[in-house]
């Protein structure tokens, strides 16, 4: 691959670091955007709606606040296909390692919204049938709250993470 | 094509022919035959929500059936006793989160019974309005997601189209789309704003022929009805046994309907038919919900036209009952009316302490109980609610149509395919939020 | 029929009947509770055929400290009667009722999960909305509700049952 050399940024000692540093910094920059870019355009969700959430999420998939402008009407119901985890809905404590369970099955690089306060913070229902929080259980890049929230604030928080995704810089 | 031994019309395909001799089982001699325990959800994009189904499969066969439910248990009955008798609108109208009007109306209604007041007339009229447009859009749902699940997407975009007209109707009466928390005891909150009656109007002339496009794309669609006619067949006598009610119930020819035989809100009032059919599969579950849905706007229509000739208060006059805020359009939206707040902040200090109280503490209800049954669109939505005499209930229970629909699912499926088991459970249109609570 | 003809019918043979806000409620021992709801379910005249909910309330302060509760309907009438049972906090024991209305199954299993209270004679008693190995009756009074404080900036909030407010 072609290598530009920059004139006085390197830090490294011997010639191999060098040669490295100077081709992840101009190479992968470009690489990074690029698989950022590819990675938000066609995030694929898991089908995981849990409650009043789910319809909202159904209606944001549905024809009038329409995700498939980006890319993602696509719910796949198996796992494993899957790239995103919207938990929509309250997470009962029944529901809890089933919901780790997928997330486990999901491959590399998954991303999980928490929609609605239930699945942020347990919600109105803090009691002992309701996991207080889904980020007890798994990791959340991004929380969306509302009692449900209405469409259009679930695609602002599917703005968000894309935004999130396409800056986020995999090889560092 | 070269016509091979295979190739025989009539011929049957028989899947253990001579290859799968070496399958036999040398010390017996026998195939092995073997039932298959397959889990079936709770994460499953077919099962209506978060439903488990323990399988016991022979091949395609479902030989025994158990479902395992639990997974969206709330505690919502439980956290109603922490609450005052106002916030547990709030809570029971996410039991069923499709048909939140059904849950509030009968928990309003028991807490009125307890309370032994009655609703202003508008506000009834208004309840049966959003109640009846409520009916509406669970069926849209049902009709919606159980064409999803069965593969027919296009009916899922239909009938989410048709929903989100009634939603904006919601919104703009309630201020949310979903779990409303509109109807209080003592009424319900607001009047219906200035642009709720041409919403209305445009709504009922778009719905008939919407759903009439329903009608065209799935009534004599060969596909639909293949799989949906003769599937989850369930006798009279069995559903009443397993206390079945709602569509299910009146598709096995039943006329049990709580609007009609015990009428509530003034429903004895408004003309309207309960629909009925005799097969008892899904077929004609699906049916009955659609001359529901017509049946729905035809009681909406009457209740809209009522609206002008019933003026009045939406919420009872009682001081220690109604609801304390009162709400009007400002220049920045809803909010509390500076009438008001100029008269408890400014003229009265027994308002302000009255209102204050009433506010944090709430109605205070005399001991006793109640059960009080409204026909939810799924079925008999049953409200026990049992008071010991404070500002807090003591106990309210939801008997929920759902949870005992599902008590069906194993005689509906047994003996079935796995492929019949979607319209089974599509057509009972269960909502796990309800079963659960 | 209304409810207090219907209330008539019953009180004739089980006295113990108080009619309030439109409602009918009957209370029979549990020694009697089978033999009643057949009675109820069969007899001319008050055919109370549909058992609408299976649910219980507890009075810890109370003698009897547990009561169970039955909705029954008549499909012919249209009318409703209340069945209710009490039990002593130290025997939760009822006779289970699904041999005469089927109809009860999930709901005593939903009433032993969050009560305790045993239904003898249920083919299945198990849990079913808590999990399998849930230890405890959540709907108990003595049961607390079970929330976790709530987190602010440099504060928390106890959970509701907690807060000391009216």
């Amino acid at each position: 691959m072609p290598v530009e050399r920059y004139e006085g940024v390197h830090l490294g000692t011997t010639p191999e670091e060098i040669e490295d540093e100077v081709e992840r910094g101009v190479l992968l920059t470009t690489m990074d955007r690029a698989i950022g870019w590819a990675r938000k355009q066609s995030m694929w969700p898991a089908t995981f709606g849990l409650a009043c959430c789910a319809i909202e999420m159904m209606a944001t998939g549905a024809g009038q606040y329409d995700l498939s402008r980006w890319g993602m009407e696509v719910f796949r119901a198996s796992p494993r296909q899957a790239d995103l985890m919207i938990v929509s809905g309250r997470v009962s404590q029944k529901m809890a390692p089933a919901l780790r369970r997928i997330y486990d099955q999901m491959a590399d690089p998954k991303w999980v919204i928490s929609m609605g306060v239930c699945a942020s913070a347990g919600g109105m229902f803090t009691n002992y049938a309701v996991v207080q929080g889904v980020d007890t259980i798994v990791p959340v890049d991004v929380y969306v709250p509302g009692c449900p929230p209405k469409p259009e604030m679930l695609m602002y928080g599917i703005l968000t993470l894309q935004k999130k995704v396409r800056t986020e810089e995999p090889f560092k | 094509m070269s016509a091979g031994r295979h190739d025989l019309p009539g011929a049957a395909y028989d899947p253990a022919g001579d290859i799968a001799e070496s399958f036999r089982d040398p010390a017996t001699g026998d195939f092995r035959q073997e039932t298959m325990i397959i889990n079936m959800g709770p994460q499953h994009p077919s099962t209506h929500g978060v439903l488990r189904l323990l399988l016991e499969l022979d091949g395609e066969t479902v030989i025994r059936c158990k479902p395992v439910i639990g997974y969206l248990h709330t505690g919502i009955e439980k956290n109603t006793e922490y609450r005052s008798w106002v916030q547990g609108v709030t809570y029971v109208t996410r039991a069923d989160y499709v048909a939140p009007f059904s849950n509030e109306l009968g928990y309003c209604m028991a807490v009125e019974r307890l309370l032994g007041v009655e609703v202003p007339e508008r506000a009834k009229v208004i309840r049966v309005l959003v109640c009846e447009l409520n009916r509406i859009t669970s069926h849209l749902v049902a009709l919606a997601t159980g064409g999803l699940e069965l593969g027919a997407s296009s009916v899922m975009l239909y009938g989410l189209r048709e929903r989100e007209v009634i939603m904006d109707i919601f919104e703009a009466i309630t201020g949310l789309r979903m779990n409303h928390a509109y109807i209080r005891p003592g009424g319900v909150v607001m009047d219906l704003p200035e642009e709720a009656p041409r919403k209305l109007r445009d709504l009922i002339d778009l719905l008939p022929k919407r759903i009439d496009e329903y009608e065209t794309l799935l009534n004599d669609n060969p596909i639909w009805r293949e799989r949906n006619t003769g599937v989850a067949v369930l006798s009279a006598e069995r559903c009443v046994e397993l206390g079945v009610t709602g569509p299910p119930l009146r598709s096995a020819g039943v006329p049990l309907d709580l609007r009609k035989d015990e009428p509530y809100c003034g429903y004895e009032t408004y003309d309207f038919d309960v629909i009925t059919r005799t097969e008892g599969d899904a077929y004609a579950r699906y049916r009955v919900r659609i001359d529901e849905m017509r049946e729905s706007l035809k009681i909406v229509e009457q209740a809209f036209t009522r609206l002008a000739d019933t003026p009045g208060p939406v919420m009872i006059d009682d001081p220690k009952v109604g609801w304390q805020a009162r709400l009007s359009v400002g220049p920045d939206g809803i909010g509390n009316d500076p009438a008001y707040l100029a008269h408890i902040m400014e003229e009265s200090m027994e308002a302000l302490i009255h209102h204050f109280k009433m506010v944090t503490q709430g109605v205070e209800v005399p001991p006793g109980e109640v059960y009080v049954t409204v026909e939810a669109p799924r079925g008999e939505l049953g409200m026990y609610v049992v008071s010991d005499g404070s500002h807090r209930p003591y106990r309210v229970h939801i008997r929920d149509p759902s949870f005992v629909n599902l008590q069906a699912v194993p005689d509906l499926i047994e003996g079935a395919l796995i492929a019949d088991i979607i319209p089974a459970i599509a057509s009972i249109d269960p909502v796990m939020g309800g079963v659960d609570r | 029929m209304t409810v207090a003809e219907l209330a008539v019918a019953v009180s004739a043979r089980y006295p113990d009947l108080v009619l309030a806000r439109d409602e009918a409620t009957v209370v029979i021992q549990r020694d009697d509770l089978l033999a009643a709801l057949a009675w109820l379910r069969d007899a001319p005249g008050v055919t109370l055929d549909t058992l609408s909910s299976v649910t219980a309330t507890h009075w810890p302060d109370r003698d009897p400290a547990f009561w169970v509760v039955y909705e029954l309907r008549s499909t012919a009438l249209a009318q409703r009667l209340r069945v209710k049972v009490p039990l002593r906090d130290d025997d939760q024991h009822v006779p289970s009722v699904t041999g005469l209305f089927p109809t009860a199954n999930w709901h005593e299993r939903e009433t032993y999960d969050l009560y305790g209270i045993v239904f003898d004679g249920h083919p299945d008693l198990t849990r079913i909305l808590m999990p399998a190995d849930w230890s405890g009756h959540p709907l108990r009074k003595d049961e607390s509700l079970g929330g976790v404080p709530t987190w602010f900036r440099g504060a928390t909030m106890p959970p509701i049952d907690e807060r000391g407010m009216a």
